[in-house]
């Protein structure tokens, strides 16, 4: 069973890393910098995860998510948001929008993994 | 013994002989060849001697004979006045002349904010007061012309008849002398000609009979003063209440009746006449009173008991068979009844033409809507017909008192009425704070106790009911007209005088402090009070340095464009004018301060007809009266208007206040929420790799080396973005410390270009013009350097050329130099040109490894080096120029 992550994130070398980590636990990595052309991207991919920058340019991380969810069959697909600005603020409202995870960066690697794999179970079960 | 007939036509040729000196003395002045005698202060000493009336010729002595040497109080008052108090005098007379006064009704309501219910007031109470006067007049003629006609065998004659002839005959010539033409200043150079004419022949008569009595009865001056013991002249007891009370009221007379006002202020030609006056007048009154006694006390010896003695100075030559004497002091009588009778009654009459019948007849004009035609007649007309009432009001006061009263008794009852003008008229001159209120209830209340406990019973029976002078009105006694407040076994003079002076100088204080003047009565307060400070001359403006053009101009500004032009064409046409502008003559002036005033309030319209007409008649304390005028004005609302500015202005600085810190505090957090994000951004891939490197055991050492090269970049970058924050915050805070050297631009360039492209992989293709670079700068060089470094770095990073190129060109211009930078890539998108110079502002998609501050920090270091860098659109390319101020000519 290919387990696939689409990650829209516009700083390369984050993106190195990140895929460095999911490759290893066995996902397929699916990276786009741009947040513009975020939504048909995911929309196309049909991943079992997405994890979004908060800042990117084109489009922010928010409004993505909230695209997302009028998509069919997209509502319900699990979003980690990761960003480098990490007020209260921003969590309420990346809540608000749809996200199903958020995080601050900068973040430890287990953390990134366990989140992946919680919000893989999750949807599996829900 | 002269016949009546013989005795009216002795007085016509002797009033056609003044009546000559009048006419000749006017033809003089008005041809401006009046000789100096006339101008002399000789004139004007003699002409204030119609303050001796037939009452001083005939009554003294009859007072004499009556009261002893208390006659001398109506000499005393007059002399103190003079003597002691003629600088006040002099400030009058300034007064008069400065303000173009009139009357003393026009010089109260003048002073009072020219408040025409008291210039209405006190003509009527001047006409009251001096009616009884004028009929003393009329009783003394009458009563001379009794002792002649009594000699006269036809005795044919009806007192009656006599009294009515000798009013009409004097109303006659008062008309003829006080109203023959209408003079603008209300000079009479004629009338007072002849008063002073008339001032010698009394007293020349009276020396005469003087002399006579003296040397040709009693036979000497020794002789004289044993008869004077011996009689019972001597013996009279001084009544020291009745002493003081009638030498004030004699010299609060002297100021205050309508006719000494008259040739006192209003015909005076020079204030320093007072000068001379002020011993010579005293010395005349000294001289007419020197033989009163002696005639009293001759006439008491000589004439049998019962006769009357105010009758003496005629009978007593008389009986001696003296009849050219007793012609000659016939005529000084009648000298003295005609000057006090034309004087007064030209004087009353043009209160009452000023202040009663024109104010009446203009409203009646007005309400008809035509005021056309020579005013001139109507006027002369109506003080024509004034000067008829008066002289009928003599007369019917005559009939109702009887004629019977002393001349005394008489000319006290109108001493007391005018004396209650005193107060505000004193008032008026020395206290600004008098006001118009203070002194409408001070003469009313001053005029209805003299009416009250000294004129109407004076008049006896007919008008004021016995039982109210016997048990007061309304049955309290309290309110007895000669016990006022129970105060009994007073004179009734004394009694009179002293309630209506006391209460009226009380209540006349009372209101002034209790009531507000308008602007007006404060500006005129000031200028009455202060009149020395500030009337050099007596006229108001000299227009002759005036700019017509400059008046124009500033009424304009306040009347409007159109009221004002409408305004002085009426003017011109009304000066039958040439020029485009009317003649800036005082009237004009006047005119047109009026007019001023209406709008600006009047203190602010004289001070600013002052300015322009350069008039010495603005001084400090007009403008201080502007001041005061507008700060009264604006008091209460400015302060109402002072508090909610400053609400408002406190409520805007709170809001400013406010909106600032909200803004602060966005910017703060925002720039926070940047540094943090550009901090934590670096911080992820060297914690994310870190832990990688750490726990992944079966990494290759290409990856490793990969890895640990990442983490090195980004804690570069981290370092530089630290660098960068606090150039920033060094160069914000303004701390930067410059350290300016000489070079040339070339020199600097170099380096920057050698720096920028030091290490890089991505290739740029700098092109330069070298002939061009030679321009010397001084400045900040290493700063200077930075900025350019950045600039290249910047088109290295984004230029999206496939060659990449930068144009480096140097131009000067309008003392400054300019630099241009431009790449052959695709710009900076115009919605952006705005905003690539602030913080943390990223263009490009591509992380270029910087945080978005380095053009900040250009622009920061170019705005301390006193130049600047901009943005080019429109080049082609990305193009940005620095500026900075040229140092000097271009290096060979």
């Amino acid at each position: 069973m290919g387990r696939h992550v689409v990650l829209i994130e516009d700083e390369p070398n984050i993106t190195e890393a990140i895929r460095f980590l999911l490759m290893r636990d066995g996902w397929s990595v699916d990276a786009h910098t741009d947040g513009a052309t975020a939504v048909e991207v995911i929309r196309d991919a049909g991943p079992d995860l997405v994890i979004l920058d908060l800042m990117l340019p084109g489009k922010s991380g928010l409004e993505i998510v909230r695209e997302l969810r009028t998509v069919e069959g997209m509502q319900s697909l699990p979003v980690l948001m990761l960003t480098a600005r990490g007020q209260m603020r921003d969590r309420e409202m990346a809540e608000k929008a749809g996200v199903t995870r958020f995080m601050t960066k900068p973040f430890s690697n287990a953390e990134v993994l366990t989140a992946v794999r919680d919000l893989h179970a999750q949807a599996g079960q829900g | 013994m002269a016949s009546l007939n013989v005795l009216a036509f002795v007085c016509l040729a002797y009033v056609a002989f003044l009546f000559f000196i009048a006419f000749w003395a006017d033809r003089m002045a008005s041809r401006g060849r009046s000789a100096a005698w006339m101008r002399s202060p000789l004139i004007y000493t003699l002409s204030l001697s119609i303050y001796c009336t037939a009452w001083t010729f005939y009554g003294a002595v009859g007072y004499a004979a009556r009261s002893g040497l208390e006659f001398v109080t109506i000499y005393l008052g007059p002399s103190l006045v003079m003597i002691c108090w003629w600088w006040g005098l002099r400030k009058l007379v300034r007064i008069g002349r400065s303000q173009r006064i009139t009357s003393i009704a026009d010089l109260l309501s003048s002073r009072y904010g020219k408040s025409n219910l008291l210039a209405a007031g006190v003509t009527i109470l001047a006409v009251i007061g001096v009616t009884p006067y004028i009929s003393l007049q009329l009783q003394s003629v009458t009563l001379s012309f009794a002792i002649f006609a009594e000699a006269d065998p036809l005795r044919g004659y009806n007192e009656t008849s006599i009294v009515f002839w000798v009013a009409a005959g004097l109303a006659v010539f008062a008309i003829l002398f006080g109203t023959r033409n209408l003079n603008a200043n209300e000079r009479h150079h004629g009338v007072v000609t002849a008063v002073a004419l008339e001032a010698i022949v009394k007293l020349a008569a009276l020396l005469a009979v003087g002399i006579f009595v003296v040397w040709g009865i009693a036979g000497g001056v020794g002789e004289t003063l044993a008869r004077i013991d011996a009689s019972q002249i001597g013996q009279w007891n001084v009544d020291g209440s009745r002493w003081a009370t009638i030498t004030f009221l004699a010299a609060a007379a002297f100021i205050c009746l309508p006719r000494m006002f008259q040739v006192m202020v209003v015909e005076n030609e020079d204030e320093r006449h007072l000068r001379i006056a002020s011993w010579a007048f005293p010395l005349y009154l000294l001289l007419i009173s020197m033989f009163v006694v002696p005639i009293a006390v001759v006439g008491l010896d000589l004439l049998p008991a019962g006769s009357n003695p105010d009758m003496f100075v005629l009978t007593v030559p008389l009986q001696q068979g003296q009849q050219g004497l007793a012609m000659l002091s016939f005529l000084g009588g009648f000298s003295s009844a005609t000057s006090m009778v034309i004087v007064a009654a030209m004087a009353l009459s043009t209160m009452v033409s000023n202040h009663i019948v024109m104010p009446v007849w203009l409203r009646l004009q007005n309400r008809q809507a035509s005021v056309s035609g020579d005013v001139r007649d109507v006027v002369l007309l109506s003080r024509r017909v004034s000067i008829a009432a008066i002289m009928a009001l003599g007369y019917f006061y005559y009939h109702l008192s009887g004629g019977a009263a002393a001349l005394a008794a008489i000319g006290l009852i109108s001493f007391a009425g005018v004396a209650q003008l005193l107060p505000a008229l004193v008032g008026g001159l020395f206290w600004r704070g008098a006001t118009r209120s203070g002194a409408l209830a001070g003469l009313t209340v001053g005029f209805g106790i003299w009416l009250y406990t000294m004129l109407l019973p004076a008049l006896g029976g007919g008008l004021l009911p016995e039982h109210i002078l016997r048990y007061g009105l309304f049955g309290l006694s309290w309110l007895r007209p000669e016990a006022l407040f129970g105060i009994e076994g007073l004179d009734p003079t004394v009694h009179a005088v002293m309630w209506s002076m006391s209460l009226n100088a009380l209540v006349f204080c009372l209101v002034s402090l209790m009531s507000f003047p308008s602007p007006l009565e404060r500006l005129q307060g000031a200028q009455f009070v202060n009149v020395f400070d500030h009337s050099a001359g007596p006229r108001g403006w000299t227009g002759s340095v005036a700019q017509c053009e400059d008046l124009m101009i500033m009424s304009q500004r306040i009347l409007g464009a159109t009221e004002a032009q409408a305004f002085f064409q009426r003017e011109r046409m009304r000066q039958g004018g040439r020029g485009p502008l009317p003649e800036p003559t005082p009237a004009f002036l006047e005119r047109l301060e009026r007019e001023l005033s209406a709008s600006i309030g009047a203190a602010a319209a004289h001070a600013m007809i002052g300015q322009i007409a350069g008039g010495s008649s603005v001084s400090v304390a007009d403008l201080l009266a502007v001041a005061d005028e507008t700060a009264q004005m604006l008091e209460y609302s400015s302060r109402l208007e002072a508090q909610s500015a400053e609400l408002s202005a406190t409520a805007r600085k709170l809001r400013e206040t406010n909106e600032k810190l909200t803004q602060l505090s966005e910017q703060k957090d925002a720039f926070l929420s940047q540094v943090s994000h550009e901090l934590r951004t670096p911080m992820t891939s060297i914690r994310a790799f870190s832990e990688i490197l750490r726990d992944a055991g079966q990494l290759n050492p290409q990856e490793q080396r990969r890895y640990a090269g990442i983490i090195h970049d980004e804690t570069l970058r981290l370092t530089r973005l630290l660098n960068d924050l606090l150039d920033l915050s060094v160069l914000e805070s303004g701390q930067v410390s410059l350290n300016v050297t000489a070079g040339t631009l070339s020199e600097v360039l170099d380096h920057a270009v050698a720096a920028a492209l030091a290490g890089s992989e991505k290739p740029l293709t700098v092109r330069r013009s070298p002939e061009a670079e030679g321009f010397r700068i001084s400045s900040d060089l290493d700063r200077l350097s930075q900025v350019f470094i950045n600039l290249i770095a910047n088109a290295q990073k984004y230029c999206d050329a496939e060659q990449p190129e930068l144009t480096v060109s140097a131009s000067a211009s309008g003392g400054r130099l300019h630099i241009d930078f431009t790449d052959n890539g695709s710009g900076v998108p115009a919605d952006s040109q705005q905003m690539i110079f602030e913080k943390f502002a990223r263009v490009s998609p591509e992380r270029a490894g910087g945080a978005g501050l380095g053009l900040a920090i250009c622009r920061e270091v170019m705005q301390r080096l006193g130049g600047d860098v901009s943005y080019l659109p429109g080049r082609g390319g990305g193009a940005f120029r620095v500026s900075l101020p040229a140092a000097g000519e271009k290096a060979a």
